[in-house]
């Protein structure tokens, strides 16, 4: 399955250099083209190196690039760690970080926010909030269910909760001014990260952080999630209490990208696999991986979608037309490998 | 005793499958459990695993009430074989047999020298070392069902409850299985297991069990409980129990 297990710490390193590498030609790439050898002086200049570095290169580089960079790398990351999450919890690989509904919840309560309001904080308050809204419902209906396996009641209560959002999202589009209100609701459910301030960093970094610190703590005991209920608990893992410890951090994880950057699929998804697929699924070397390519995933991207064409790409749009295929190989792969 | 039932009643609120069972299994004692499907060896075994409560009776583990226990107590105390079963992910057969110490590793912690070690004598126990590297879900199922033992034996319990660890199995292999089984006994575990086969009883258990549909149950040696007349009531077809080499038998009429 993995070809590189002899080395999963040549492919993790072999991925932070190849992060590195990508992210210094991204702060190369845009409107105004600067030599790679600027862009380098100026992150030697951060560093003390004292190199000397154009005047004009250092603010493209600073101003206008770095936070954008930045978000990608931020929500890539959060985007691979929430997945590879789920995935290992649901003991599904097919999984994705809003199988809960949370870019679902994320989107209705955007979109009502756009409806009734501009404020540009409001509307990352309200995704943030009815992301979380979306899966504790999920959560409090799966507990509810009793009778059924309960990973599967998960997931099913997630996607129809996230069927009835989606309704909702369509019904405020349906009543939305189509001059004021359709385009920003249109391009915030198509994802970007052309908006991402510094200050939005500001308030994401931490609640990914929040939610990163639980998966690391427990990134060797999440391994025996991947195992039957009964299973597990026969091996002294507290089950349903550990679920609920990593849903909790990855829906937070998940809502904090998806208030700052509106709903980029895929990344969640694909990810994770791809990086399964180099180190095997144990799960404290399959975290650190997937969050390095997740960041270089979105970081690549971006940097296509605002450098590629005259206008600009929606991330979410480019990573479902890499992503659908991909997903079918997987599919059918993974169908094969039953037999 | 390493594991002891008194007056145990199990099964769910409004459907007991049994009551007043009592057992009492030692080091080095081996109980077979057999009964026709939906007869409540599943149940059973939940039950003794602490993973369902029981309805009426006392579980001992180690001296201790089970009810008592935590679900680390138990797990350090008794291991659990599932039915072989295809995983999702390609865990190594190492990584599989090291899970078996989650109950001896800090709740955030990782596996430590001492873990990496008792992983690896218990797929030496087994046989099964030069595997360690290999795809869990890449081997046979023969040595699936071993790695899931290994990963039992890690757990360092004091006894060990195997949910029909030979069905699935082709025939040399269930003879394995078996073996290690009678092998593990002696040195000192106490063994629990199911099985759809009668003969299997006859092959390194000191005691067995024969469950019913109605709640019934007979309990004793291997030779009292697997006869001609119990396994015609229970199973409803005409069996002979005979003896071959010393070793008995079942042998079905046709």
């Amino acid at each position: 399955m993995h070809a590189l297990t002899r080395g999963p710490r040549a492919a993790t390193w072999a991925a932070g250099l190849a992060l590195a590498a990508l992210a210094a030609i991204a702060l190369s790439l845009g409107e105004v083209a600067l030599p790679l050898g600027d862009v380098l002086a100026v992150l030697g200049n951060a560093l003390g190196l004292g190199s000397a570095a154009p005047e004009q290169a250092a603010q493209i580089v600073w101003q206008i690039r770095a936070p954008r960079i930045a978000a990608a790398l931020l929500i890539g990351a959060a985007l691979a760690a929430a997945g590879a999450a789920y995935q290992g919890m649901f003991r599904n690989a097919l999984v994705s970080p809003d199988i809960l509904g949370v870019s679902a919840g994320a989107a209705a309560g955007a979109v009502l926010a756009i409806f009734f309001s501009q404020n540009a904080f409001l509307i990352q308050a309200a995704a943030f909030g009815g992301g979380l809204i979306a899966v504790a419902l999920a959560y409090a209906v799966a507990a509810a269910a009793r009778g059924h396996d309960p990973g599967l009641a998960l997931v099913l209560s997630g996607v129809v909760i996230g069927s009835l959002l989606g309704a909702v999202v369509a019904l405020v589009k349906a009543l939305a001014d189509p001059l004021n209100q359709l385009p920003p609701i249109t391009f915030w459910l198509l994802g970007s990260l052309a908006a991402a301030t510094p200050r939005d960093l500001g308030l994401a970094a931490p609640l990914v952080a929040a939610g990163l610190a639980p998966l690391w703590l427990l990134r060797w005991r999440m391994n025996l999630l991947a195992l039957d209920d009964d299973e597990a608990r026969s091996l002294g893992v507290p089950v349903s209490a550990l679920r609920l410890a990593v849903v909790c951090a990855a829906t937070l994880m998940t809502a904090a990208c998806v208030a700052i950057s509106g709903v980029i699929g895929w990344v969640g998804l694909l990810v994770p696999h791809a990086a399964r697929l180099l180190v095997g699924p144990e799960f404290s070397r399959l975290l650190p991986l997937a969050m390095l390519l997740g960041a270089a995933f979105l970081l690549a991207v971006d940097t296509l979608c605002r450098t590629a064409t005259s206008i600009e790409l929606p991330p979410g749009v480019v990573t479902a037309i890499l992503g659908t295929p991909a997903f079918l190989v997987l599919l059918l792969r993974g169908r094969r490998r039953w037999q | 005793m390493i594991l002891e039932a008194r007056a145990l009643a199990f099964g769910y609120p409004g459907r007991r499958l049994a009551r007043g069972l009592d057992l009492a299994l030692a080091a080095g004692e081996v109980l077979c459990v057999l009964g026709p499907n939906g007869g409540g060896k599943t149940t059973l075994f939940r039950t003794l695993l602490g993973l369902h409560p029981a309805l009426e009776g006392e579980l001992l583990l180690g001296g201790a009430p089970l009810a008592a226990l935590g679900r680390n107590e138990v797990a350090q105390r008794l291991g659990y074989v599932p039915q072989d079963h295809a995983p999702e992910y390609a865990f190594t057969v190492r990584e599989v047999a090291l899970m078996g110490r989650a109950a001896r590793i800090a709740f955030f912690g990782a596996p430590a020298a001492r873990d990496f070690a008792a992983a690896e004598a218990a797929l030496e126990a087994l046989g099964i070392a030069h595997l360690a590297g290999r795809p869990y879900t890449e081997v046979s199922g023969g040595e699936r069902q071993l790695a899931l033992l290994a990963r039992a034996l890690a757990q360092e319990p004091l006894a060990l409850v195997l949910d029909e660890p030979t069905a699935n199995l082709d025939f040399g292999n269930q003879v394995r299985v078996l073996r290690q089984l009678r092998r593990l006994a002696d040195r000192g575990l106490a063994v629990v297991f199911s099985t759809h086969r009668p003969d299997e009883a006859f092959h390194g258990a000191s005691h067995a069990l024969l469950l019913t549909h109605g709640g019934a149950f007979h309990r004793g040696t291997p030779e009292e409980v697997i006869t001609a007349g119990n396994l015609q009531a229970v199973y409803g077809v005409a069996v002979k129990v005979t003896a071959v080499n010393g070793t008995r038998v079942c042998v079905p009429e046709f």
